[in-house]
């Protein structure tokens, strides 16, 4: 029997874990949250991506209990925790600054919020080892906060976090104090431990890489509103919205008149002079109306010759050339002045390339290669 | 090299100049005995006759000291004084330093003025307008007659009590600077972290705040007690002829006395007690530079 994937957002017999429904949140004039709902299902690894000021901790905060919604109600498991304080939750959170105890040890810093519950001492003592041995802490139980590094303090901080064994667990920007390279190994590390543990996960973030890497669905949050919430493959590759085209990763947006060709085919005049372009669209368009075409660097190919069957094809010079290490991206400029990025895989290695500064080349791509947007 | 000897040097010629030859002084005062002179005490130190000068000195002072409880009296009571009046200034100072902390950005630097304003006006003018406050047809009595909470003036001037206000008054912003520093440094997500993990206010406020302000208690506890020990000026103007605080006596002593060397040995020893204290603070001042990440 086949492994069934993990998505209960497209099962209707599924009851979410939380549910915010039109809740709105206004700081004085302000407006932080704007009728939003969402809903969020156990087990989920769910992240909140946006820019600064967009709302996403403010979401975060009323879920910990720090802040309340101006109106509309928050639900944990089917009960509106609007009026329960955040120390009467069956939700912990792990703080960006990570807010370790710096008077308490790595063991007393765990054992915490274990404390405060009446749970017997040597069961407080056992659960602490665990977190202990989860967040691979033991040799350092008997530091202080202050005399072990930033990637075991970011790790001190989710194993007090996940002690209590909450319903829910809140993490602000976990990883963002950490370097690159510690960076990645954590992400791959919070995701064994949210599956280990069976916990719902909910990150706030404004690296969308990381929310692309750990989460099961993504929501894209602007000036208080989701702008769309779909599985990080679903952002990528079919952004409902330029904004969140433009958000996530690398694109280029096409400003153009649609018209339609046929069965979901459609053609987009995009400049004088310039053979029209064919994009696929399950969404409908009207003759004549503006569109925007986006599609990732990676979609296009670059050559020399103009490739005899390509759906689509323009010509420029080569203006600029960022080397990634294994990606290459061209800046191509078309005569109308457009600049297009392109990003091939660096196969070869370098002495080999085969363009350079000032080349003609031409890019290609299929008509299933873009996404048509109306705005 | 010799740069750095003279950098060294000149602190180290400060420090012994105004410090040490001034103890030395009044220690060698303490071991001489009293007499109708000028300087009122001999032995005085003569050229050539260092050895005979030396036999004359003698530990007598300090016998006597042990002998009337006068003195043993006055260090006492000091003590407690300088003990009630600290836990009294910290009872008050933790909640405005407290309050300080919390209060908007844009306040703060207002409030910090307020509590290093009345250093702007002498110490000595401040303590007599307590004398006006507190007298028995003083303010505060015209005050609490008005509103009609008492029939008859209390009596609080010239009493410990006006002792204790008036120590708590003078050294209360010695107490509320350090903790004020402390409590401000201290990462607000902290408490949101201890209620997040099952804390009510009240009891994150005593696991987490109070711990973590604990080097601003100590400081200020030690800058508030340590002077109040040896004060003079506010017992001898709002205490009553009952108040007896070491540093009254050691002023009876040298000016209506004339006994300087009795006045030196009691402030010899008062020295002696107050370095335990100072070495404490010292100590915890170190380790808490040490704890510093």
């Amino acid at each position: 029997m086949p492994e069934k994937i993990f998505a209960p957002w497209n099962d209707p017999d599924q009851k979410p874990l939380i549910r915010f429904q039109n809740v709105t949140k206004k700081f004085g004039d302000f407006i932080a949250i704007d009728d939003l709902s969402l809903e969020i299902y156990e087990r989920e690894f769910f992240a909140l991506l946006g820019p600064s000021g967009c709302g996403k901790t403010t979401m975060m905060r009323m879920l910990a209990g720090f802040e309340t919604p101006t109106s509309g109600s928050i639900e944990l498991a089917g009960k509106n925790i609007v009026p329960v304080p955040a120390n009467k939750r069956a939700v912990n959170m792990m703080f960006q600054s990570y807010a370790l105890f710096p008077h308490l040890t790595v063991w007393d810093n765990i054992a915490f919020g274990l404390k405060r519950s009446k749970m017997p001492k040597d069961q407080i003592a056992a659960r602490v080892d665990e977190m202990l041995k989860l967040t691979r802490l033991g040799k350092f139980a008997r530091r202080k906060p202050h005399q072990i590094s930033g990637g075991q303090r970011q790790r001190v901080a989710l194993a007090r976090s996940l002690a209590k064994a909450p319903k829910l667990l809140l993490l602000d920007e976990p990883l963002g104090a950490l370097d690159a390279k510690l960076r990645q190994d954590t992400q791959f590390e919070l995701m064994d431990i949210q599956e280990t543990t069976g916990t719902t996960f909910v990150i706030v973030t404004h690296d969308q890489e990381e929310a692309m890497t750990v989460a099961s669905r993504v929501a894209v949050m602007d000036e208080g509103k989701l702008i769309q919430v779909a599985t990080p493959d679903r952002i990528y590759e079919s952004p409902e919205s330029v904004y969140v085209a433009d958000f996530i990763g690398d694109v280029n947006i096409i400003e153009g008149r649609a018209s339609k060709q046929g069965e979901d085919l459609y053609r987009v005049d995009w400049a004088e002079g310039q053979a029209p372009l064919v994009a696929t669209s399950d969404r409908e368009f009207s003759e004549g109306q503006t569109c925007h075409l986006a599609i990732r660097p990676e979609k296009i190919a670059i050559s020399a010759e103009k490739p005899a069957e390509a759906d689509n094809a323009v010509q420029g010079s080569i203006l600029d050339i960022a080397y990634l290490g294994n990606l290459s991206t061209y800046h191509v400029e078309l005569p109308g002045g457009m600049i297009i990025k392109a990003q091939t895989a660096n196969t070869r290695r370098l002495s080999r390339r085969s363009f350079t500064w000032e080349d003609t080349v031409w890019l290609s791509w299929t008509a299933t290669g873009a996404v048509l947007l109306a705005e | 090299m010799m740069r750095r000897f003279f950098l060294i040097a000149v602190p180290y010629a400060w420090l012994l100049a105004l410090f040490l030859v001034p103890f030395i002084i009044v220690l060698k005062i303490s071991l001489s005995d009293t007499a109708l002179a000028i300087p009122p005490y001999v032995p005085t130190v003569e050229w050539g006759q260092v050895r005979e000068f030396l036999s004359q000195l003698d530990f007598e002072n300090f016998v006597w000291l042990t002998q009337d409880d006068l003195y043993w009296k006055a260090y006492l009571s000091s003590v407690q004084i300088a003990l009630l009046s600290t836990l009294m200034t910290l009872a008050i100072g933790y909640p405005v330093a407290y309050a300080m902390a919390r209060a908007p950005e844009e306040w703060r630097a207002t409030l910090m003025m307020l509590v290093i304003l009345p250093f702007w006006t002498s110490f000595l003018i401040r303590v007599y307008a307590w004398m006006g406050i507190l007298s028995n047809e003083g303010f505060l009595n015209q005050f609490l007659m008005w509103t009609g909470i008492i029939s008859a003036p209390l009596t609080i001037l010239n009493t410990n009590a006006a002792v204790y206000i008036g120590i708590v008054y003078a050294y209360l912003p010695f107490m509320i600077l350090p903790i004020y520093a402390t409590l401000d440094r201290m990462d607000a997500s902290l408490i949101e972290a201890a209620e997040d993990l099952g804390c009510s206010r009240v009891s994150a406020f005593w696991l987490v705040t109070v711990p973590l302000s604990r080097n601003g208690i100590i400081a200020g506890c030690f800058l508030v007690f340590i002077p109040a020990l040896g004060e003079f000026v506010i017992p001898s103007l709002l205490g009553g002829s009952r108040t007896l605080m070491i540093g009254k006596v050691l002023w009876e002593e040298f000016f209506n006395n004339r006994d300087w060397p009795v006045a030196s040995a009691v402030a010899v020893i008062l020295l002696l007690i107050l370095i335990i204290p100072i070495v404490l603070f010292q100590r915890n001042q170190q380790k808490q530079a040490e704890a510093e990440p």
